[in-house]
């Protein structure tokens, strides 16, 4: 599990996460919601070692984030940004071979090959392999990302914004392959998600944030109240039940 | 770009398809190109050594072999300083004299003949002049790094933007100075200041050669984790990547070279630029492997070929610095255009 103990973090004179103490990464898909500039991202950031917190501890699986070798983290934690832009020209084969680097530090061997054929074709980027990244449409690589992150063969996988600039299609093709992650390949997956109405439909559990403070932590039905989400937004939102399932009205 | 065929010869021959497209793929090929561009450097190594000797052969090779080995040390030192600086920054248009390298050095020396006048500054020994400058652009470039890296805040943004106000003001300082010394005085310092190639001192080169290889022993190890820079500083931290010491050891390494062959031939960091962005589109691999040592043959061969123009066609009518900044700069507007358009 991914623990935290009473982090803070601060930018300037403003405290970006509020002494956040919390356990995430069970099993499935842990959906990360909250307004802009709640602290999602930073949180993000503490857990994958690019910012330092101003106090507490982060743990993974026992390990502290402060004092662990990076490429031992590196093992069992892949964290995935918002903005991936590379200056370099890529193919799709050699960002997913980087998927690799903490296990074989770019000597890739016979089982390094095996995880990036197998990432590849988990992503359905068989066709695209040999492609550059700048000739891909925005799903296409995003996809990639994906797929470096799974070659990274690590139990948690933490993706932030997954989902930006993508259309509908490719949005609900990237979370059925996030849920299939969980679901077929074990992962623990968390990820950070701006509609609720698709944290809702694919993840187990909902985790708020508002203010640099987790404000509400439970399943996915248990957070989809007009109450909850009006306080997480700070906007009046409406939830009907359309065949069977909770969704969030908050347009007009 | 990549699997483009090159556009030989060979292709406009009837029937010779089959051979063509063996041609296309080898050509493909990151060993093929590196290979291509080596056999290329001999050549023109070979022509600049032997051809055109006025008198005795092995007098002539004697100096020549020299300013070859000048050449190569700052074709390495300024190629692997470039690609490397790029890598680190992820921006391609920049070189490590944005930072003040140059401008840093020229001051140096302008601030030498203001105090010693121009009759010192050539009486200085070579060796102490050179330890001079080396030890003080590595300090200063230290003390910014330590400064804006090795703290809390280590920002390379904030780093380049420093480095920038500062050479500035370098500049400035310097050509303030200049407008005050003797016009005899300004003359051997601008004379001084045009990068030359030809007949450096023999233990100077061969200590800036030690440097260079040096810093060269540094990055070699960290190819891979070079190639793993390109993805950006949040991908490689999350690949492992202890980014702060990686960048912290590299950028030394960078510092230690630049400083070294600037103090050794003068001020020849747009070079890089040119050399740099030529590898890249003719490497056939972003992987530092190809990349670094493909710049460092391009450095080869703009610097021999340059300086065989400008010796044996044009009868030496100027000195190679300015062909290659006045090429540079077109170049660098060729690039920043192009970036424009996309």
């Amino acid at each position: 599990m991914i623990a935290l103990e009473n982090v803070t973090k601060r930018y300037g004179g403003q405290t970006v996460v509020d002494d956040v103490s919390i356990t995430f990464g069970g099993e499935g898909v842990t959906a990360l919601i909250g307004p802009n500039g709640a602290g999602k991202s930073t949180l993000f950031g503490l857990v994958g070692r690019l910012l330092q917190p101003d106090a507490g501890r982060i743990a993974v699986d026992g390990m502290a984030v402060a004092t662990t070798p990076s490429h031992e983290l590196a093992r069992n934690l892949a964290v995935l940004r918002q903005d991936n832009h590379v200056a370099a020209r890529l193919t799709v084969h050699d960002l997913v071979e980087f998927g690799r680097f903490p296990h074989s530090r770019g000597r890739l061997t016979v089982h390094d090959r095996e995880h990036i054929e197998r990432a590849i074709g988990y992503l359905d980027l068989d066709a695209y392999r040999d492609r550059f990244l700048d000739e891909l449409s925005g799903g296409q690589r995003q996809r990639a990302f994906i797929a470096m992150v799974l070659a990274q063969d690590t139990k948690y996988v933490l993706l932030d914004e997954p989902l930006n600039n993508l259309d509908l299609r490719h949005m609900t093709e990237i979370m059925r392959l996030i849920r299939r992650m969980a679901d077929e390949l074990g992962k623990r997956v968390v990820v950070v998600l701006h509609d609720i109405n698709v944290a809702a439909t694919y993840a187990d559990r909902i985790v708020a944030m508002r203010d640099g403070v987790v404000v509400a932590d439970a399943a996915a039905r248990e957070i989809m109240r007009p109450d909850v989400l009006a306080a997480v937004y700070d906007t009046p939102v409406d939830v009907r039940e359309i065949d069977g399932r909770p969704v969030a009205l908050y347009y007009g | 770009m990549l699997t483009d065929p090159v556009p030989t010869e060979s292709g406009a021959l009837p029937a010779a398809g089959l051979h063509r497209t063996r041609l296309a793929t080898s050509w493909a090929e990151p060993r093929v190109r590196l290979g291509v561009l080596g056999a290329t450097v001999l050549v023109l190594t070979a022509v600049f050594l032997f051809t055109a000797v006025p008198g005795s052969l092995s007098f002539a090779l004697g100096i020549r072999s020299r300013t070859v080995l000048a050449m190569l040390v700052v074709a390495t030192a300024v190629g692997v300083s470039t690609v490397v600086f790029h890598t680190i920054t992820q921006n391609r248009i920049l070189t490590p004299s944005i930072m003040g390298f140059d401008a840093f050095y020229v001051l140096i020396s302008t601030v030498l003949v203001f105090f010693a006048g121009s009759a010192g500054f050539l009486g200085f020994d070579q060796l102490t002049l050179w330890l001079v400058q080396v030890g003080v652009m590595v300090a200063f470039s230290v003390l910014l790094f330590t400064w804006l890296f090795g703290g809390k805040r280590r920002s390379i943004h904030l780093m380049l933007l420093v480095g920038i106000v500062l050479g500035t003001f370098f500049r400035a300082f310097t050509e303030w100075m200049q407008r005050m010394l003797d016009p005899l005085d300004f003359q051997v310092l601008s004379d001084a200041m045009f990068a030359s190639l030809t007949r450096p001192d023999e233990t100077l080169l061969l200590l800036t050669s030690g440097l260079v290889v040096l810093g060269c022993a540094v990055i070699v190890p960290l190819l891979r984790i070079l190639d793993v820079l390109t993805l950006g500083e949040p991908a490689a931290v999350g690949l492992g990547v202890d980014h702060r010491r990686v960048v912290m050891v590299l950028f030394l390494s960078v510092s230690v070279m630049i400083a070294a062959s600037t103090a050794l031939v003068g001020p020849i960091l747009f070079f890089g630029l040119i050399v740099a962005n030529l590898a890249y589109s003719y490497a056939g691999s972003f992987r530092h492997a190809w990349t670094l040592p493909t710049a460092v043959l391009i450095g080869m061969v703009c610097l021999l070929g340059g300086q065989l123009v400008l010796e044996r066609l044009l009868g030496f009518g100027g000195t190679l610095s300015t062909v290659i900044d006045f090429a540079g700069g077109l170049f660098f507007l060729y690039l920043v255009l192009r970036k424009g358009a996309r």
